[in-house]
């Protein structure tokens, strides 16, 4: 026992040496994360961006088939059945005109999410390449095209969709144009801004001492460093584009009856409002709720997508 | 600084002739003219016309208008009868700029205040019922809260009058429904702000100084953490002042948003133009004014600018 307790009776001779292992030295231990591996990690493990997500999804699943799940269809009017209130026939009650108010939520659910995602998508791509070409190549293009920029910047948003949409007739397309063609500015500015901090760093300047041609260097080094912050924004910017949508709507220039859309919908419970609340409330749960899914799954994203951010708030 | 004043100057005075011009032409492209609802004889019409312009190229039309607007002259609507626009902009104006601002003073101060105490009482219950208000804030439109707010208050509990503006009570339901969003912006980043500005390194100095705690949050804390919601007051100021169009026709209020919802139905031409021009510029205006405060407030854009 002895021996042991005092490390000078340490026999050298119990030891042998194990040498170099030239083939696992190199070997990573753990799966490899790329950054959107990472980021959904992320996002897993926030709980309301996750919740918020499933809101999202089971909203989408319910907009493309609630429409088909009973026997009503969203314009079919019976006079004998108005504003019922909510029982086994119809889900959620029907309308002054006898409408079902099922089928007419899903129904304005696919109008209102539809405008949504595709005029935010449309705003990111076209401010994007605006942005990214006029920073990235600056100069006197990009001198005109932000002088251009900022003086359409402080053009009031609405006032604008409000004219174009008077212009264009009403519509679900010519909603989502009236969106794009105020909404690319904003993006364009905040494109711009980060493509100018990332052409400056050095890495950059690498793949340009190495003779990267333009081209692979926006591609490959520009885009996947702003992508995050570019799809943070395209999440924050959704809830605007639902609430501008029903803002229209409800001031009667966005989608023209028997068409709806959650704005539509909103709007005549309002009118219904003292008699028959529940007309109200059922649409503007549905908004409410998407409104904040989104808005939770926005705050998620950044946190998930921009590391810059992490620790803070 | 008075360089930077010139050229924000010079850059609102640009917009507001881009805004002109956009509008000018967007009302000229709408489908329709301010006539064609009335049953007209073609002689009438052409009088109607004449009288009004229409029968000028659309260039001479064009610089008429500025001309009359240098002066300050919007002509006179085409539908209400012997009414010049700027007098239906005096009628309307102020109650809108009562509601905007009732609305804005409401969510701007109490937004900073429940930001600042969500951000002193961390992790506490005062901090998740601010967190609570502001996930409400943000995620439920304007027009929604108005009708909540009508539906509980007025209607149910019969606290406050549903419509119409004629005095102080009048008053609360549409400004709260108005500041609502904001007042949640406001709270949301002036408790992130607030957070940051407790991890910089002057406030250790200060804490080290031994400075009592509320001099630290007085002198340094709040004073550094409200720079970026003067930022974005220029942009709230445009948002709750466009949210009055809302609120005004939920509660039947005679501002400008109903006259310009009214005006673009009816294919009013001068005074959708008078409107427009008048609002945007005002709103402008607003911006740059917040602009040029926020440069002389932020030392380092006022050294930058000289």
């Amino acid at each position: 026992m002895e021996k042991f307790t005092d490390l000078n009776y340490i026999d050298i001779k119990l030891f042998n040496t194990v040498g170099k292992n030239t083939t696992q030295m190199e070997a990573i231990s753990r799966p490899n994360l790329t950054y959107w591996k990472d980021a959904w990690r992320r996002i897993k493990q926030n709980k309301a961006a996750f919740i918020g997500l499933i809101i999202i999804v089971i909203y989408v699943f319910f907009a493309v088939f609630g429409p088909m799940m009973n026997n009503y269809d969203y314009t079919a009017v019976n006079s004998s059945k108005m504003n019922q209130f909510v029982s086994s026939d119809h889900w959620f009650g029907t309308d002054e005109l006898g409408r079902d108010l099922w089928t007419r939520v899903w129904r304005g659910a696919r109008v209102s999410l539809t405008i949504g995602f595709l005029s935010t998508i449309l705003n990111t791509i076209i401010g994007g390449l605006v942005g990214g070409i006029s920073g990235y190549y600056g100069g006197t293009l990009d001198l005109f095209l932000m002088r251009f920029i900022d003086i359409l910047y402080g053009i009031p948003y609405l006032i604008v969709s409000i004219l174009v949409m008077v212009v264009l007739g009403p519509g679900m397309s010519s909603l989502i144009i009236a969106m794009v063609i105020v909404g690319w500015i904003g993006t364009a500015r905040f494109v711009r801004g980060e493509v100018l901090r990332i052409k400056e760093q050095d890495f950059v300047a690498a793949a340009k001492v190495l003779g990267v041609s333009d081209m692979e260097i926006i591609i490959k080094h520009i885009i996947p460093n702003i992508m995050g912050l570019i799809i943070t924004n395209l999440t924050m910017a959704v809830p605007r584009a639902i609430f501008n949508e029903a803002f229209l709507s409800y001031i009667g220039l966005g989608i023209s009856p028997p068409e709806c859309s959650w704005g539509i919908l909103a709007k005549s419970g309002i009118k219904m409002l003292r008699i028959y609340p529940y007309q109200l409330f059922i649409p503007s749960f549905f908004i409410c709720t998407t409104m904040l899914a989104l808005n939770l799954l926005g705050d998620g994203m950044r946190d998930a997508l921009d590391p810059r951010l992490r620790g803070t708030e | 600084m008075f360089k930077y004043i010139l050229k924000r100057l010079f850059i609102s005075l640009l917009t507001i002739l881009v805004l002109v011009t956009i509008v000018f032409i967007l009302v000229r492209l709408m489908p329709g003219d301010p006539f064609s609802s009335d049953k007209l004889t073609p002689e009438i019409r052409l009088n109607l016309e004449r009288y009004y312009g229409f029968d000028k190229p659309l260039i001479i039309q064009y610089i008429t208008y500025i001309k009359n607007l240098l002066i300050g002259d919007f002509g006179y609507s085409m539908k209400y009868v012997n009414q010049s626009v700027n007098s239906i902009i005096a009628d309307s104006f102020p109650y809108s700029f009562d509601l905007g601002m009732r609305g804005l003073s409401i969510s701007i101060s109490l937004g900073i205040v429940l930001g600042l105490i969500a951000a002193l009482n961390r992790g506490k219950s005062l901090d998740y019922v601010s967190i609570i208000i502001a996930i409400i804030g943000t995620s439920v439109p304007d027009f929604i809260i108005g009708g909540l707010l009508q539906y509980f208050f007025g209607i149910k509990w019969g606290m406050f009058p549903v419509a119409q503006y004629k005095g102080l009570e009048y008053t609360v339901l549409p400004s709260i429904a108005l500041g609502f969003y904001t007042l949640a912006m406001v709270s949301r980043l002036m408790r992130a702000s607030m957070l940051e500005v407790v991890q910089q390194d002057y406030i250790k100095t200060a804490k080290s100084k031994g400075i009592s705690k509320f001099r630290i949050t007085y002198k340094h804390q709040i004073r550094n953490a409200i720079m970026p919601v003067v930022t974005v007051l220029g942009p709230t100021v445009a948002s709750v002042l466009t949210g009055t169009f809302v609120i005004e026709s939920i509660f039947a209020i005679p501002g400008m948003g109903k006259y310009y919802v009214q005006s673009v139905q009816n294919l009013d031409y001068t005074l959708i133009l008078g409107m427009t021009v008048f609002y945007g510029a005002f709103l402008v205006i607003a911006n740059m004014i917040v602009d040029i405060l926020y440069g002389m407030i932020d030392p380092r854009i006022r050294i930058a600018g000289r």
